[in-house]
């Protein structure tokens, strides 16, 4: 069983939500993404996500854009990333890892030599944001072949052909985009998202996690009540960009562990 | 050659092309696609174009014959088709009527496009102004400052003009920042994509809108010269001129198919958007193609006089005729482009777009060494209006 599948596994047995939590490799500098991705951890993180910076991040936000930027300046690409993923395997071997990329970068590296590289560091699921199903069956066997997870968005706008389709290539879980937006976007609706749960759990066993325009405790509380998780990442980047350096770390861990202590308030119903 | 039917169901071009996007464009895509499938077999939207484009924009536009340019030149006869006769000065129009058409017949109310220099800007807020559209223009912050005049017009037409400031501020972040908005109001706004780049079925949709061009070249050849040119030459940033006058050629074996890139201050500085001659292949704006990138896959920054060369990707045909050996990719630097700028100013009479004078430039450079009864087609793609200040400035002249 992954490491994904088993928290996964872990939580529904104590009738608990997945808290994603994401931040953006090297920012604000190379050094402090190990010790920002064991804060998050720390502070109940379940799953983490670590985006890959990318010149063109055309599906994120002005805040992610920015993060994107500072990581840039610091000349992080996707071979520092897995060096990072490395060493935060080294540190805990627990928590489950996936790398959050645009297809560019894992093309210039190669695919193949990707899959291969982040599962020995330890990574252990992989989102290319700008990869449908449709351009990557090839890569996304690859991927599974190496023990990597393959993570798909399905969105408000996702047809029930595209959302089968989409649940027949996902692995680990399925990244359910709350709006139509951008990450960061600010008109989060969650009578909309719990409108379309039914019709993407219905397609898959997997866990559906919903993220974008997720920014405090009592969003991330109401909704998971309608999913198995939450993914939260501008936010925490927001957290780390007004922090600076040296208060980062304590910053996104004042931050996430009130949203982590919401889910786990939450009437228990049961494990599904 | 075999028949050429490019791109398959799916937007491929051998291996470029195709749909990198965002889960949530997806189902946009695919309804702009059956959308636009419809219309092309519909007797009564192409008539509807074809009229727009003989009333509206000014076609058919003439082909020129540069008697004394080719004559001092010493070889090969050179061909304008001339582009820069269509309203708004270029051939950009002709996909934005095209695309705007189908906005209207999808039922879209607002438009929202991307532009470098200004003209795909301008095309589209004319076609909106034309057909009473809310429009929004992304333009990259340094482009806005570089281009006001181009500014001011898309005003004027009704357009608002949102200068874009993430990235290096130019038009790649520009058509970022479209696609953001797109995804955010997907459900009433058309985009109007510029150039045979972008996702399925941008790159075939701006072609066959484009292909206009190619498609009045050939009864002109005919008319004018007694046979079709011996090769065709266009300056390729995304490349939708050149899509549009090769098109129609592709199927023609005798006919060699030329795009001129801009390679800026040359190749080896690195200061340049010679995409096809200097780049390898990647994914950008949604599709896979030759970029211009550094080890780790980051986009780098371009440099052209022109600024509707100055792109760091091209449209995923031209990356697929380009491998098949069909087409052949040169570049041009700043100053040939200039030169030829000024042989064509000074000689016929014609003030081309720097875009178009990179072309121009191939062409005087080809043409002595072949023989004077070789025919060379140019596509003169726009005028060079928008480009006073750019030239003038560079002479050390203010305006």
């Amino acid at each position: 069983m992954s490491r994904i599948a088993a928290r996964f596994a872990e939580l529904a047995r104590g009738g608990r939500k997945a808290l994603v939590a994401y931040l953006t490799a090297g920012d604000p500098a190379p050094a402090l993404t190990v010790p920002l991705l064991g804060a998050l951890a720390e502070a109940g993180a379940d799953v983490l996500e670590l985006g890959v910076p990318f010149s063109d991040p055309m599906a994120d936000g002005p805040v992610i854009q920015r993060a994107t930027q500072r990581a840039l300046a610091h000349g992080v690409g996707l071979a520092q990333v897995l060096d990072m993923a490395r060493a935060f395997r080294a540190a805990d071997a627990r928590t489950p890892l996936v790398l959050m990329s645009y297809a560019n970068p894992i093309e210039a590296m190669g695919a193949e030599r990707f899959v291969r590289e982040a599962a020995a560091a330890g990574a252990d699921g992989v989102i290319v944001v700008d990869c449908p199903p449709e351009e990557c069956a090839e890569f996304a066997a690859q991927a599974r072949a190496h023990g990597l997870d393959t993570i798909f968005l399905l969105a408000p706008t996702s047809t029930e052909a595209r959302i089968r389709a989409v649940a027949q290539a996902a692995s680990g879980y399925v990244y359910y985009v709350s709006l139509k937006g951008i990450t960061g976007a600010e008109h989060l609706d969650v009578a909309d998202v719990a409108a379309h749960l039914p019709r993407v759990r219905a397609a898959t066993p997997l866990p559906i996690c919903v993220g974008f325009g997720i920014r405090d405790a009592a969003a991330a509380r109401r909704v998971a009540e309608l999913a198995d998780g939450v993914v939260i990442g501008s936010r925490i980047v927001q957290e780390i960009e007004a922090a600076g350096p040296y208060e980062a770390a304590a910053r996104v861990k004042a931050f996430l562990a009130p949203v982590r202590r919401a889910l786990d308030e939450r009437p228990r119903q049961g494990a599904a | 050659m075999r028949m050429y039917d490019l791109p398959d169901a799916r937007g491929h071009f051998g291996p470029y092309g195709g749909t990198f996007v965002a889960e949530t464009l997806v189902h946009a895509l695919e309804e702009l696609r059956a959308a636009y499938l419809e219309a092309r077999a519909d007797a009564a939207f192409q008539a509807e174009f074809r009229d727009e484009l003989a009333h509206y924009v000014g076609r058919p536009t003439p082909i020129y014959h540069c008697r004394r340019w080719s004559a001092q030149l010493g070889g090969a006869q050179i061909y304008l088709k001339r582009e820069d006769l269509n309203h708004t000065g270029a051939h950009k129009i002709n996909n934005t009527v095209g695309q705007a058409l189908l906005a209207r017949r999808m039922g879209k109310r607002r438009v929202i496009a991307e532009t470098g220099a200004g003209m795909h800007g301008v095309a589209t807020a004319t076609v909106a102004a034309r057909y009473g559209m809310t429009c929004v223009v992304y333009m990259g912050a340094e482009d806005v400052e570089r281009q006001s005049a181009n500014v001011y017009r898309m005003k004027l037409l009704g357009a608002e003009v949102v200068p874009v400031e993430s990235g290096s501020r130019t038009l790649k972040d520009a058509l970022n920042e479209a696609m953001r908005d797109w995804v955010t109001n997907v459900d009433d706004t058309f985009y109007i994509l510029g150039t045979v780049a972008g996702p399925h079925p941008y790159p075939m949709m701006v072609r066959d809108f484009q292909s206009v061009i190619g498609e009045e070249c050939k009864p002109q050849m005919r008319e004018l010269a007694g046979r079709q040119p011996d090769a065709v030459i266009a300056c390729v940033g995304g490349g939708s001129n050149a899509m549009g006058i090769f098109y129609p050629y592709i199927a023609e074996e005798g006919v060699r198919l030329i795009g001129v890139e801009a390679a800026g201050e040359g190749l080896a500085t690195g200061r340049h958007a010679a995409t096809l001659c200097a780049g390898r292949p990647g994914v950008l704006h949604g599709n896979r193609t030759y970029l211009l990138q550094d080890a780790n896959g980051q986009i780098l920054a371009t440099h052209s006089i022109s600024a509707g060369l100055d792109y760091p990707g091209v449209g995923p045909e031209h990356a697929w005729l380009k491998d098949s050996g069909r087409a052949e990719y040169v570049a041009v630097t700043d100053e040939e482009a200039l030169a030829a700028f000024m042989a064509l100013c000074r000689i016929e009479g014609i003030i081309p777009a720097l875009e178009s004078a990179h072309a121009l430039a191939y062409a005087a450079k080809l043409a002595p060494t072949l023989a004077r009864d070789r025919i060379l087609l140019v596509n003169l793609s726009g005028r060079g209006d928008k480009d006073m200040q750019t030239v003038a400035r560079r002479a050390g002249i203010a305006l």
